[in-house]
């Protein structure tokens, strides 16, 4: 307390820590009030749900009759269970090609409508409209786009004498797929790419102009380290997205075709709610919680090395 | 503003040469410089546009052929004649108006919820100072890695406890799983209400404290009043996170009559026989107030974005 300073008179100075005490007691209080409704959402349907699912996850339970103690069963069943480990191979997978794709396609976005275009505004609309539209309409919209005979992308791909692709129908292309309908997401990130492009002063581009620094050198030297934050933002979103990717494949593929779509979250809602095998699912729920969990703390970790934090303005 | 380590940048004594030799011509270098990537910029935005328009392209155009030029290959990038008449097949081929009701009592219910709760919530996470208050903000921003807008607290994560939690109440086939947790925050709507909350002049309430006002007073009659656009941008996302909601209504409602539209498109989806010029009628008509709000509320939601981004 940084009030206790004149030390003549300390009975004063105990008047005074006290009062202090008292008042910061009183914004605790205050502070706790506002921000209750929030404590009380994440204690009531976020920590007591998963604490429970944890209790439920050592159990088997269909849902309909008492939970039964079976100790590490479902766990150990999940470390030989084929299904579980194809799961978690597609969401890496797609995870690791959807991440990375979704940066660059942000950062190619943003930078392109970051030059002085008059009409640039046209652009902005079209390419963020599709992240204000639920994936379960850009899903079933998809599933007509991407039909093999029928859909405008195989048609278009003919133009440029493409053959035509089974997008949805082969394995190989699958995974593909579902990237591409997360894509339409990007627009969000470009968004947020833009407004950290224009905070980077002109002048740092003007100075190292005179250097007689390329595009490239720009880009690479100045635009880079000054966005990296935001790139940080975009990956540990896009992380968390990507490692619990579920509709589009529940609603394109529903899994197919030959198991190449289902992902975690797919198998466990399928555990969960069409195989009624809930302790097992509780056990995946606490699995992909601490995978998640993991991957962003390594990103975090590793982000430290790249990631140029601006000091004071 | 301090520039940022350049470990690589050209060393500064090249600039010497540069200048001279490049005085004369820097004008018409930088310019066609300047053209050059203006072009290759507007050719790539032209691309990436009409790659992002094609799903609200094709779902229309889709939506106005007849079954038989929908059958038609190549496929047709224009209906022959416009069937309106769609898209009142496809409202009769499905209950839509009682999802739309659904939906709408949905959407009332969660607008409202977050209109309320995530504006008190970052009030206190924002306009007072308490002990603990940063340790607490660290669990609204963890949540945002692990949420998404539209489906919070639903995610793949949390639906499986989430939905034994809810039975065990006796909320499921109900929209109460659905709406009551907009009552008590999300993350994203609390952090981007703090950033404008921060933004207003604390000399605002500490005026009104000397005045004697309580904290709600200040809350109600201070910095209400100023909140109206920052609200306006909750009360748009909420509705259209609300409106697309498709996780929660798939695993709490089970009553066909409880449908909201997301996932009575999906069980219309699923059918075998799919009428794709119906299906895509009915996505449209879901989509459509989604797109004029976002015509409408375009800066309101550029600005959300940008500053509900975490920089």
């Amino acid at each position: 307390m940084g009030a206790a300073s004149g030390r003549p008179h300390l009975e004063g100075c105990r008047e005074v820590v006290r009062a202090v005490t008292r008042l910061e007691r009183m914004n605790l209080l205050k502070g706790l009030l506002f921000v209750s409704p929030w404590l009380v959402g994440f204690v009531v349907f976020l920590a007591y749900p998963m604490l429970y699912a944890g209790y439920l996850s050592f159990t088997e339970y269909t849902g309909f009759t008492a939970p039964e103690w079976i100790g590490l069963g479902n766990y150990t069943e999940l470390f030989h269970d084929e299904s579980f480990w194809k799961s978690l191979g597609n969401t890496l997978y797609y995870t690791a090609l959807a991440v990375p794709l979704g940066v660059v396609v942000a950062l190619v976005l943003a930078v392109a409508m970051n030059q002085k275009l008059r009409e640039v505004a046209f652009y902005r609309t079209a390419i963020y409209l599709p992240s204000a539209l639920p994936v379960f309409a850009l899903s079933i919209i998809f599933i007509w786009l991407l039909n093999p005979r029928y859909g405008l992308f195989n048609l278009i791909l003919g133009l440029f004498r493409v053959p035509p692709i089974n997008w949805l129908g082969d394995p190989q292309w699958s995974k593909l797929s579902i990237v591409l309908v997360a894509q339409m997401g990007a627009g969000q990130f470009a968004l947020i790419f833009l407004g950290g492009l224009q905070g980077i002063p002109q002048t740092l581009y003007e100075a190292v102009e005179l250097d007689g620094a390329t595009s490239w050198q720009k880009f690479r030297y100045i635009t880079l380290p000054l966005i990296s934050p935001v790139i940080l933002y975009d990956v540990m979103v896009g992380l968390g997205l990507g490692m619990q990717v579920f509709t589009p494949a529940l609603i394109m593929t529903n899994g197919g075709p030959l198991d190449s779509t289902l992902f975690y979250a797919l198998y466990l809602y399928r555990n969960a709610f069409a195989y009624n095998r809930m302790g097992y699912a509780a056990a995946m729920s606490w699995l992909l919680l601490l995978l998640c969990i993991g991957i962003a703390m390594l990103v975090f970790r590793w982000a430290q090395r790249w990631v140029h934090y601006e000091v004071g303005e | 503003m301090n520039a940022p380590v350049m470990p690589n940048s050209p060393p500064a004594g090249r600039s010497e040469a540069r200048t001279g030799k490049g005085r004369r011509g820097l004008g018409s270098y930088r310019f066609r410089q300047r053209f050059a990537s203006q072009v290759v910029a507007r050719v790539l935005l032209v691309v990436l546009a009409l790659f992002f328009l094609s799903p609200i392209y094709w779902m229309i155009v889709s939506a106005l052929k007849s079954p038989t030029e929908l059958a038609a290959f190549p496929p047709t990038l224009l209906p022959e004649r416009f069937r309106w008449e769609n898209f009142v097949e496809a409202v009769n081929y499905i209950p839509f108006g009682r999802f739309l009701v659904n939906t709408l009592v949905v959407a009332v219910g969660c607008v409202l919820g977050a209109v309320c709760s995530n504006f008190v919530i970052a009030y206190g996470f924002s306009r007072l100072e308490w002990p603990g208050r940063d340790v607490i903000f660290y669990t609204v921003l963890a949540s945002i890695f692990v949420f998404s807008l539209n489906e919070y607290p639903v995610t793949p994560i949390t639906m499986m406890p989430l939905f034994v939690f809810f039975a065990q109440l006796g909320w499921v086939n109900t929209f109460l799983p659905i709406i009551v947790p907009t009552w008590f925050g999300n993350p994203f709507l609390i952090f981007l209400l703090r950033q404008f909350l921060l933004q207003i002049p604390r000399e605002l309430s500490d005026a009104a404290r000397v005045d004697g006002a309580n904290e709600f007073q200040i809350l109600s009659r201070v910095i209400l009043p100023l909140s109206g656009p920052a609200l306006t941008i909750v009360a748009i996302f909420a509705f259209v996170g609300s409106w697309s909601n498709f996780m929660g209504p798939l695993i709490y409602l089970l009553d066909e009559r409880l449908y909201t539209l997301s996932i009575g498109l999906h069980f219309f989806s699923s059918d075998h026989d799919v009428a794709w010029n119906l299906l895509m009628a009915a996505s449209t008509l879901i989509v459509l107030p989604l797109i004029v709000v976002f015509l409408l509320f375009q800066r309101a939601f550029v600005t959300g974005i940008r500053v509900g981004g975490i920089k």
